[in-house]
């Protein structure tokens, strides 16, 4: 609970991937449209989803991914990866899914808050420009745990 | 929800939403959004005529992302009118039942 006796999601993301984009995504936005607060924070390869350059050309790999049914030596043949991302695009298109883009901007207007971790932006040579508009700030792990005192916490 | 001081003709469910969407009646909406705490504005009313409208030809009730595509009324607008939840208050008040989409 929050000081205003609010539920509160903090949710950390900490993979790049098209597939792990979402689940912090759909939390987040169900979060808020349930009257919770929600914060997220961005870490390692999950920088990509927040950062401006990388987030429209995120991609689901079936390698190494028994769930697909895939066999690897299949997975890891060049163009699969872009097809078996091409695929995902569809289905959640057809789920009515936001694109990453759209979903960090309307979680952002519905209220989340969006932070990127600060350790992670020095390791990786960043700075604020490389970020889309929605993140609210460069933050270090403590902040973030500080901030969200008390929340039901998410890794991803 | 402060269903207890309802006094509304019709059957509610035990989360204070409509048991029957044919039920529902602007003046059934005005006391829904009072017991929300909410006072009924032309922009509330934009999103909830359209949840209706949209409920009717689909069968289902919209969710968040097509109101705010499609009614007029923006993400930001839609939790400034409906505050702390509003895909719940705004089925709920739409005479809609309670909302199951994850978006």
């Amino acid at each position: 609970m929050s000081e205003n006796g609010e539920r509160t999601l903090a949710i950390i993301c900490s993979k790049g991937t098209l597939d792990m984009a979402y689940p912090g995504l759909v939390l987040a936005n169900a979060a808020r449209m349930m009257g919770m607060e929600a914060k997220l924070f961005f870490t390692f390869w999950g920088m990509d989803i927040i950062n401006k350059h990388k987030q429209p050309h995120l991609k689901f790999t079936p390698i190494g991914n028994p769930s697909t049914g895939m066999p690897n030596f299949v997975a890891g043949l060049p163009g699969v990866t872009d097809m078996a991302t091409k695929m995902m695009h569809k289905q959640l298109e057809e789920l009515d899914m936001p694109p990453v883009g759209e979903f960090l901007e309307m979680v952002h207007d519905a209220g989340a808050e969006i932070y990127a971790c600060r350790m992670s932006v020095d390791m990786f040579k960043l700075t604020e420009e490389d970020f889309v508009d929605e993140v609210d700030g460069i933050i270090g792990a403590m902040e973030f745990l500080e901030m969200t005192e008390g929340a039901e916490v998410i890794f991803i | 929800m402060a269903t207890a001081t309802l006094d509304l003709p019709v059957e509610l469910d035990a989360e204070g939403f409509l048991v029957n969407p044919n039920d529902w009646t602007p003046e059934i909406a005005e006391k829904l959004a009072a017991d929300e705490g909410i006072e009924l504005t032309d922009r509330h009313w934009q999103v909830i005529n359209f949840v209706r409208e949209d409920f009717a030809k689909t069968g289902e009730p919209p969710t968040l992302r097509r109101i705010t595509k499609q009614s007029g009324v923006s993400t930001k607008e839609l939790y400034q009118l409906f505050p702390k939840g509003p895909a719940k208050k705004v089925a709920r008040i739409a005479g809609l039942g309670k909302p199951k989409g994850c978006i």
